[in-house]
Formats: structure tokens, C-alpha cells, sequence
């Protein structure tokens, strides 16, 4: 392959799909390069959809695209290790109305489903192969790929780096470090098989209505992380992720978490009877802001995980990951459409946009979270028990009057919290979230 | 920190539903100095892989990357950067069914 495209797009996740897509509606030439036998292979997440970043690319995915369910109520839950657990949830009927807002999906299916969408819309899609390296001109400007391939050596305009969180085509460039464990969340996950209309039952929705469930507190042993039950239309996908220093400093294996998280008797029931039948794991970039590499330069600009373009406090990063794609793809397009070079000074317009979009905006609102959950875990451990232990205090009817067992749950918080600890978290807390 | 109650697990059995192409006498993750991984102590790959592929081995850190979910846990986790470690081959590896 002696060639020459527009743009190059290396790896088919939801960043890369959505640049090579709308490049390709633009009309110029692009090359989309893929590791995996067919897109999605290789790709894992919980799996949530956020509408309205894919709906900026294709409006009538919702008729069109493999959605499980329309997820219609958010329960979150705070766990005990043993066997207590405080929740709220929020459940609105009109998200089944409305055009909906998420979705639970399948990514293999997702992801395929959207490739094809790309090659429709005119890219070209090379499967199977990945990218080693970077081709740069004597001024150090990227002008194409390297892949493993006998002569592989493509030339373009300018290469979207897409290749997910583990960004070794930019680190072997020199664009970026790798991630630290300290930014790296490992979640692990299992893809249970139930019936759908035992689903429905279990978790009280029908009509391809949908229940995510995310939970924290003692299942993550007082690390850094949440838990995930989220509804698929005939499966139910499990998961527990917690970041990877903390892991590390504690010795414990993610799969030990996720085994605790199925068999605690709020999921137990849940998942009871369901087929395992697949076991997968993966790297979050959860360093936020201040984590966030370089994104562009001389002739490349990096989006989606690859970019660290996560943000951990609401859950979402595929939605972050499409905007960021079609972003960096809109500024070479209006950069071609100007005849301009696609050096870093041109293509800092990326980074623009990033800053001028919700993207850049949330994930410098919650700059400072990594940060504070780092330097206090306990928030994670201390207080869902502590939750626990006064719904249970409370909800005891046993002759105790109310006034006492109030005075016990303040000793119980005392004991854990010092008052001066309890108004330094509150304070921290605040600053870091605000 | 507070008692511990983790039940152990056996990965094998989880990773015995999971589709793969395994590239066969290429190995896409090793380990760079064996002498570097016994001055390590707490040996973090083998804690933290989540597909068992570290173990010890007559005293040795030893990999095998038949059953491995290509996170990268291991490349980052690994302080001294001790972990040779890269994509497999396009088109091998683990092929996931739903991810």
C-alpha cells in the first residue's frame, strides 16, 4: 500500500467513528484503520448511550441503530459489605415518550452497526490491522501511519489518533505519556444472559424500558470506584471498577470485587439463573482535566480515551468521545475548505471548540475531583456504612426512644469522623465539585 | 483499613466463555529484565491482571498471554516499566462477542 488519503483515522470506537464519519459526509478522502477483526471486537464498555452526541451525527439513529433498552430510571445505591444498602433512584415514564435521552447498547453490536454507518457515508475501513507508528517529514509534521502490513506505509494531510485509552501510536511518537495508575480506573465485567421478559419482571419495565443501577460504598473495600448493573434487552451487564493504585497499594484482584458485588443480596436476586457468557476488562482514563494530554500538533490531533477525554463523576465518556471526534474532524474540514496546512498553529481550533463545548467545560468543572478522592477515600467507605447504619437505627422500632437512638447515630458519626474531619470533608467535598 | 472478606475467584473458568485468536509463539506482552521483576516485592501485574496471565513460576514472574483482555493493566501498573507490552497482530487476540 503505496497511498495517499486526506485524513487518516486510526482505531473504530465511538471517537474514531465519528470523526471518520464526518469527514466522509464531507467529502474528502479518509482511511479508517482498525485492529480488531471487525469493529467493536476489541472495544468494551458498560454500556450507555447518550443520545445526543450521536444524534448531532446521525438524527435517526434511534430507528436505525442496535439500542437494547430506553433507560427510563437511574437507581443508585450505597452499599455495606455485608448486607445493608440506602438508595435513591429517579424514574420518569415520559423518557418512554420523549425521544430518549440514553440507551443501553451492546458494543460490538453498537459499534459495527456504526462502522458501517462510516462506510456508507464513503470512508474506507481497514479491519484486522494495526498501527505501529507514526510517519513524520524532516520538520517532525505527521504525514501518515506505519502499520504492521508489508509496506504499509500510508501518507495523509493530517491522523486522527482514536486508539483508546492505552494511546500507544501517540506515546510511541512522543505526543503524550502513558497513564498513570493514579488516573486509570480497571473495570471488570460480565455479560449475563436472562430471558427478556424475566428481566422486565425483575427490574419492573416493559416495552424495552430500561434500569441502570450504579453503586458504591464497602463493595470496593474503601478504593476508589463504583459498581454497574445496567439492563440489556436479554442480558444484564455487571461490572466494578476501581482505580488501578489502589488496587495495586491493596492487593486485591478486580475480580474478587466483582464476585463480591454478584453475590451481596441487593444483586444476588437480580442476576439469579443468568448465563455468564463473557468476561471482560478495561482501562478507564479517570485523571481528568489535569490529566489531559496535548491534543494536537503538527498534523495529528487526539480525541476520545485516548485524549483522557473522561468525565468520572457523572459516568460518561463515549458521548465525550463522539464529540470530540466530529469536533477535531470539522476543524480539517474547514481548515481544507480554507487551504490551510494542518500544522499545530491551525489546528489549536480543535482544542477551541473542545474548550467552547460541553467537553472541556465539565471536565474542567470537576478538575479538582481525581484529586480529592485520591487524598480521601474514606468519602467512598466511611459514609455509605455510616448511611447504613442510621437508616437502620431509625427504621428499628424496638421501645428505644428516637432522641437516643439520634444521640447514637452522632456518637457512631463522631467516632468515625472527627466534627473537625466532618466540616474538612464537607468543605473539600464542595470545592472539588462545585 | 478494616477486614477484608474477598472470596476467591477462579478466572479461568470466566475466561473459558470468552472468544480468542490466539497468535501462536508470538507473545504480545513480555517481560524486558527477569531480574528486575525479583527486585520487585509486591509484584502488582500478578495482583491486578484481570485475566490471571502473571504468575509466579519456580520463583519467577511469568507471563502467558493466551487468556489476556489486552487492558494494559499490566504496562501501567508495572513501576520500574518493566512490561514489553503491544497490541497483538491485528485481527488476534481476544475477540469479544458483546464487550
Amino acid at each position: 500500500m503505496s497511498e495517499k488519503f486526506d485524513f487518516i483515522v486510526v482505531g473504530a470506537g465511538p471517537a474514531g467513528n465519528a470523526a471518520a464519519y464526518t469527514l466522509a459526509k464531507a467529502g474528502v478522502s479518509v482511511l479508517q484503520i482498525e485492529r480488531g477483526e471487525t469493529p467493536g471486537t476489541k472495544n468494551v464498555q458498560g454500556a450507555i448511550l447518550y443520545a445526543h452526541a450521536l444524534e448531532e451525527l446521525i438524527p435517526d439513529f434511534r430507528s436505525r441503530a442496535p439500542l437494547e433498552r430506553n433507560v427510563i430510571e437511574q437507581r443508585m445505591w450505597l452499599m455495606d459489605e455485608g448486607q445493608a444498602c440506602t438508595g435513591v433512584s429517579y424514574r420518569d415514564d415520559g423518557f418512554t415518550q420523549a425521544p430518549g435521552n440514553r440507551y443501553t447498547i451492546i458494543r460490538s453490536r453498537f459499534d459495527r452497526w456504526f462502522s458501517e454507518e462510516v462506510q456508507k457515508a464513503g470512508a474506507m475501513v481497514i479491519n484486522e490491522t494495526t498501527v505501529t507508528g507514526l510517519l513524520k517529514d524532516e520538520a517532525g509534521k505527521v504525514i501518515g501511519v506505519k502499520t504492521e502490513r508489508a509496506g504499509g506505509e500510508i501518507h495523509a494531510d493530517a491522523v486522527i489518533l482514536a486508539d483508546g485509552v492505552n494511546a500507544l501510536v501517540g506515546q510511541r511518537a512522543g505526543l503524550r505519556k502513558d497513564i498513570k495508575p493514579e488516573h486509570a480506573a480497571l473495570a471488570v465485567k460480565e455479560t449475563l444472559f436472562l430471558s427478556k421478559e424475566i428481566i422486565d419482571e425483575r427490574f419492573g419495565v416493559t416495552d424495552g424500558q430500561g434500569v441502570v443501577i450504579e453503586i458504591a460504598g464497602r463493595i470496593t473495600h474503601g478504593m476508589v470506584g463504583t459498581g454497574f448493573l445496567y439492563t440489556n434487552k436479554d442480558s444484564i451487564a455487571i461490572g466494578i471498577g476501581c482505580m488501578l493504585s489502589d488496587l495495586s497499594q491493596r492487593a486485591i484482584a478486580p475480580y474478587q470485587l466483582l464476585e463480591g458485588m454478584k453475590r451481596h443480596p441487593m444483586v444476588k436476586p437480580l442476576i439469579a439463573g443468568a448465563e455468564m457468557k463473557e468476561y471482560a476488562a478495561h482501562l478507564i482514563p479517570e485523571g481528568g482535566y489535569k490529566a489531559v494530554p496535548k491534543l494536537y500538533g503538527n498534523g495529528w490531533m487526539m480525541v476520545g480515551d485516548s485524549a483522557g477525554l473522561v468525565n468520572g463523576v457523572h459516568r460518561e465518556g463515549s458521548n465525550l468521545a463522539m464529540t470530540s471526534g466530529r469536533l477535531a474532524a470539522q476543524t480539517l474540514i474547514e481548515l481544507k475548505g480554507r487551504g490551510a496546512k494542518f500544522d499545530a498553529k491551525v489546528l489549536a481550533a480543535y482544542k477551541a471548540k473542545l474548550d467552547d463545548s460541553y467537553v472541556m467545560k465539565d471536565m474542567k468543572k470537576y478538575a479538582e475531583v481525581p484529586g480529592f478522592m485520591h487524598g480521601n477515600p474514606h468519602v467512598l467507605d466511611a459514609y455509605p456504612s455510616l448511611l447504613n447504619n442510621a437508616a437502620r437505627e431509625m427504621l428499628m422500632v424496638d421501645g428505644v426512644d428516637k432522641r437516643t437512638k439520634q444521640k447514637r447515630i452522632l456518637a457512631q458519626v463522631r467516632e468515625k469522623r472527627s466534627l473537625l474531619g466532618l466540616l474538612g470533608d464537607a468543605y473539600r467535598f464542595w470545592r472539588a465539585f462545585r | 483499613m478494616t477486614d477484608v472478606r474477598l472470596p476467591t475467584v477462579n478466572v479461568e473458568e470466566k475466561l473459558f466463555q470468552n472468544r480468542y485468536r490466539v497468535d501462536a509463539d508470538r507473545a504480545h506482552i513480555r517481560i524486558r529484565e527477569q531480574a528486575a521483576c525479583g527486585r520487585c516485592a509486591a509484584k502488582p501485574c500478578i495482583v491486578c491482571c484481570p485475566a490471571g496471565c502473571w504468575r509466579l513460576e519456580d520463583g519467577k514472574v511469568d507471563v502467558v498471554v493466551d487468556g489476556c483482555l489486552e487492558c494494559g493493566t499490566c504496562r501501567v501498573v508495572c513501576a520500574p516499566g518493566n512490561v514489553d507490552w503491544d497490541y497483538p497482530r491485528g485481527g488476534y487476540g481476544i475477540l469479544f462477542k458483546f464487550g
